[in-house]
C-alpha cells in the first residue's frame, strides 16, 4: 500500500478543511484557540539611547523565539509588540495604554530610562498588568510607586553605585567629583555612591549637573581639572557618557584622576573608542566575557551570535532577554496568563538565564543578582568586542539592596 | 591666583566652544543672507560631513585628507540639493524651503542609520593633536586649540573670498539686490547654486572638525542645529561678522555660566537670545527687515 497516495476519502476531508478554513466564521474560532501571548515592549528606539534600545529588542526577540520553538504554551505562541517610547514619559504612557487597551497585551516588558519607566509603571499598575522593567531605577522599588504587578529585572542605582563605589573607594581614593545628568538616573546614582561612601569617609568635592543630551562638556571640565579629585564619576548614560568620557580624556583629566561611571555601557565603549575609554571603571549587569566562567552566559551568547551574524549581546540587551524569558517561563509554570497566578510563579522563580543565579525579592520584586565591575582596555584585545576586563564581581545578596522597611514595604 | 586662572581657562574654553558655533553659523548665515533660505538640513549636513570624514579617516588613516574630501563631497550634495530640490521653490515664501530642508534632514539621518547603524561610530583624535598642553593658566586640549585656528583660517578665507574677489563682489551685490544683478547680465541662479554648495560644504567641514570631540551618531546634528540657529539669530540673520561675534559670545556665555551656575548653562544661551531680540530684534549686526 502506498501511504503517499491521497485516497478519495482523504481528499474529501482535505477539501472540507480548506473550505472550513476559508470561511470567516471558522477562521475566528481557530484563531481564538491559539491566541498569541502578547508582550508589549516600549523602548526608546529613537533618541540618545537608541543603540541600547536596539540591543534590548534584539535579545528580547531571542527569548520569544526560544519559547515558540519549544512549542509555546499549550499551542499559544509568544509575540513581541515593540513600540518607540521616544525616551519621553508622556509618549511612553500613551504607547503603553494603547498596548493594553487596543492591542490587548498580556504583559509589558521594557523601558530604558529611570524616569520613563515610572510612567509606564503607573499605567500598568492602574490596569493591573504585569510590568517587568529592564532599566535602572530606585524609585520603582519604593512602596509609593511599586505595586504587586511591578517587577524589576534590571539592577537599581543603589546596588550598582554601591558595588562600583565600594570598589573605587577601596582602590583609588576618597576625594570624589561627580558630573551628573540632571534627571532621576543621575540623582539616584549620586545618592547610591554617597551612601556607599559613608563607610569609607568619602568627600564630595563637587556635584556638577548637566542637562540630559549635552553634546559638549568642555565648559564643565576646567573646574574639575582644577579640583584634581582622586575619582571623577560620570553619572550619565548613553551618548552623554560617550561625549563626557571623550572630552574628559582630551582635557588630560586621566593624568591626575581615575574616571569612573556607574554603568559602563558596552555600546558606549564601542561608539567612543578604545583610547578615550582606556582605564575607565564602571559597573554592569552583564558583559559577554562572563561566558568564560558562567555557563548560562555562554549559552545565551551563542544563541545571540547565531541569530545576529556573530555579534555579541550588550548589557542592556541581556536584560531584554532576561526580562521576557522570566515572564514567559512564569506563564508556563503557572499554567495560565492570568496576572495573579503569573505573579505567584514569578515570585517563586529561581533562575539562571544569562549571568548566574537570580531571584525576585519578595517585598519589592527586585531581581537579586550579581554586579560586575569592569575596566575598559585598549591593549591585548582579541577582537573588536573584547573591550573590558572583569576586575571584580559583587555576588548577589539582599544586603546590597535597601531594606524592605527602608523602601516603605510592610514586612 | 587659582581662581583667576580658572576663570581665564574657562574663558578660553568658551572661545574654543564658540569656534564650533562660528563655523556652523557662518554656513547657515551665508545661505540665508544670499538666498533667504533657512536651511533646516544644516545640522544633517554637519552629521553627514562627520560620517564621511570618519569613514575616510578609517580607510586611509589620514585625518587631513578628510578635511579636503568632506567639504567637496558634502558641498556636492549641497549643489544637488539646491539645483533639484530648493530651486523649484524660489519665490514661494520662506516656509517652503524651510519645510523641505526639514524633511531632507530626516531623510539624511535615516540614510546614515541604514548604512552605519544607530549606534554611532568611533573616531580617535588624530595623531599629533592628542593630549593637553599648558597654556599658562592650565592644561588645555591640543585639539581644541587646533579647532580655534582652523575656524580662524576658514572664516578668514571666506572673508577674503567675499570681500576681495570678483565672485565675492557678485555675491554681495546679489544679496543686496538680485534684480539689478540680473539686469547687469549675471546668471544669478548659478550664484545661488554655488553659495548653497559653499554653505553646505562649511557645514560638512565643521562636522568632521567636531567629530573627534563629540560622539559621531546619526542624531548629532539635531542639538547643533538649535545652537547654530541661536547664534545666527543673536548675530543677525545673514551677517557673517555677526555669526563670528555671536558664535564666540554664545560660547563664552555658556562656558562662564557653567562655571558659576552649571544648572543654568543650557538656558543661558536662550536667555541671551531673548535679550538680544528684545533690544535689537534684527540681531547684533543684522540688517532690519530681512525676514520680511
Amino acid at each position: 500500500m502506498n501511504n503517499f497516495r491521497i485516497s478519495p476519502d482523504r481528499r474529501r476531508v482535505l477539501l472540507g478543511a480548506a473550505a472550513a478554513a476559508s470561511s470567516p466564521f471558522w477562521f475566528n474560532i481557530a484563531r481564538a484557540q491559539s491566541d498569541p501571548i502578547k508582550i508589549g515592549f516600549p523602548v526608546p528606539l529613537t533618541g540618545p539611547f537608541s543603540a541600547e534600545a536596539q540591543g534590548q529588542e534584539r535579545a528580547a526577540q531571542i527569548a520569544v523565539r526560544e519559547f515558540n520553538d519549544a512549542g509555546g504554551f499549550k499551542g499559544r505562541m509568544a509575540e513581541l509588540l515593540v513600540r518607540d517610547d521616544k525616551l519621553n514619559a508622556g509618549e511612553a504612557a500613551t504607547r503603553t495604554l494603547e498596548l493594553i487597551e487596543k492591542d490587548k497585551v498580556n504583559f509589558v516588558v521594557g523601558s530604558l530610562s529611570a524616569a520613563v519607566q515610572l510612567s509606564v509603571n503607573n499605567v500598568t499598575k492602574a490596569r493591573k498588568v504585569i510590568f517587568n522593567s529592564i532599566s535602572q531605577s530606585d524609585t520603582i522599588n519604593e512602596a509609593s510607586d511599586w505595586s504587586p504587578y511591578t517587577f524589576h529585572e534590571a539592577l537599581n542605582p543603589h546596588m550598582t553605585a554601591g558595588a562600583v563605589g565600594r570598589y573605587l573607594f577601596k582602590n583609588f581614593g576618597k576625594r570624589v567629583a561627580f558630573l551628573t545628568a540632571d534627571y532621576a538616573y543621575g540623582h539616584e546614582m549620586v545618592r547610591g555612591f554617597q551612601t556607599a561612601g559613608k563607610a569609607f569617609g568619602v568627600e564630595t568635592l563637587a556635584d556638577i549637573r548637566h542637562p540630559l543630551g549635552t553634546s559638549d562638556f568642555s565648559a564643565f571640565l576646567p573646574r574639575i581639572q582644577a579640583l584634581k579629585p582622586d575619582i571623577l564619576i560620570l553619572c550619565n548614560f548613553g551618548r552623554d557618557l560617550v561625549n563626557s568620557v571623550k572630552q574628559a580624556a582630551d582635557f588630560g583629566i586621566k593624568s591626575t584622576t581615575r574616571i569612573a561611571t556607574p554603568v559602563l555601557l558596552f555600546t558606549a565603549r564601542l561608539a567612543g573608542g578604545a583610547d578615550a575609554f582606556d582605564g575607565v571603571v564602571g559597573g554592569a549587569s552583564f558583559y559577554w566575557g562572563l561566558e568564560s566562567s558562567v555557563p548560562s552566559a555562554r549559552a545565551f551568547n551563542d544563541k545571540y551570535r547565531k541569530a545576529y551574524g556573530g555579534e555579541v549581546p550588550s548589557d542592556y540587551g541581556a536584560l531584554g532577554y532576561g526580562g521576557v524569558r522570566t515572564v514567559l517561563t512564569a506563564v508556563r509554570n503557572a499554567g495560565t496568563t492570568e496576572a495573579d497566578k503569573v505573579i505567584a510563579a514569578l515570585r517563586a522563580l529561581k533562575y539562571d538565564y544569562y549571568k548566574g543565579p537570580q531571584y525576585y525579592r519578595a517585598c519589592d520584586h527586585q531581581s537579586v543578582q550579581s554586579v560586575l565591575i569592569l575596566r575598559s582596555k585598549s591593549k591585548n584585545m582579541k577582537d573588536k568586542n573584547d573591550v573590558f576586563d572583569i576586575v571584580s564581581i559583587e555576588q548577589p545578596g539582599e544586603g546590597n539592596l535597601r531594606s524592605c522597611a527602608e523602601l516603605g514595604h510592610k514586612a | 591666583m587659582a581662581d583667576v586662572n580658572l576663570f581665564l581657562l574657562q574663558l578660553f574654553t568658551g572661545l574654543a566652544l564658540g569656534s564650533v558655533y562660528v563655523l556652523l553659523a557662518t554656513g547657515l548665515s551665508l545661505i540665508f543672507g544670499m538666498l533667504t533660505v533657512v536651511s533646516f538640513a544644516h545640522g544633517a549636513f554637519f552629521m553627514v560631513g562627520a560620517y564621511i570624514g570618519v569613514y575616510q579617516y578609517g580607510v586611509t588613516g589620514n585625518f587631513w585628507i578628510s578635511l579636503v574630501v568632506v567639504p567637496l563631497v558634502v558641498g556636492t550634495v549641497g549643489l544637488l540639493t539646491e539645483r533639484f530640490l530648493v530651486r523649484p521653490l524660489y519665490g514661494r515664501g520662506i516656509d517652503y524651503p524651510l519645510l523641505l530642508t526639514f524633511g531632507l534632514s530626516y531623510v539624511l539621518i535615516e540614510i546614515v542609520r541604514i548604512f552605519f547603524g544607530v549606534q554611532g561610530i568611533p573616531i580617535s583624535t588624530p595623531e599629533g593633536l592628542r593630549g593637553a598642553v599648558n597654556i599658562g593658566v592650565g592644561h588645555f586640549p591640543l585639539y581644541r586649540l587646533f579647532l580655534i585656528v582652523a575656524t580662524a583660517v576658514v572664516v578668514g578665507g571666506l572673508w577674503l573670498f567675499i570681500e576681495r574677489t570678483r565672485f565675492g563682489l557678485i555675491i554681495r551685490a546679489g544679496a543686496r539686490d538680485p534684480e539689478i544683478v540680473r539686469v547687469l547680465g549675471i546668471d544669478i541662479s548659478r550664484v545661488w547654486l554655488l553659495v548653497f554648495g559653499l554653505g553646505t560644504a562649511i557645514a560638512g567641514l565643521s562636522g568632521i572638525l567636531a567629530a573627534p570631540i563629540r560622539a559621531v551618531t546619526p542624531e548629532m546634528g539635531i542639538p547643533v542645529l538649535v545652537e547654530s540657529f541661536v547664534v545666527t539669530v543673536v548675530g543677525g540673520m545673514g551677517s557673517l561678522a555677526g555669526a563670528v561675534v555671536a558664535g564666540l559670545l554664545v560660547g563664552v556665555v555658556f562656558s562662564l555660566t557653567s562655571l558659576y551656575a552649571p544648572a543654568f548653562a543650557e538656558t543661558s544661551i536662550f536667555a541671551l537670545m531673548a535679550l538680544v531680540l528684545l533690544v535689537r530684534p534684527q540681531g547684533l549686526l543684522g540688517r532690519a527687515g530681512l525676514m520680511g
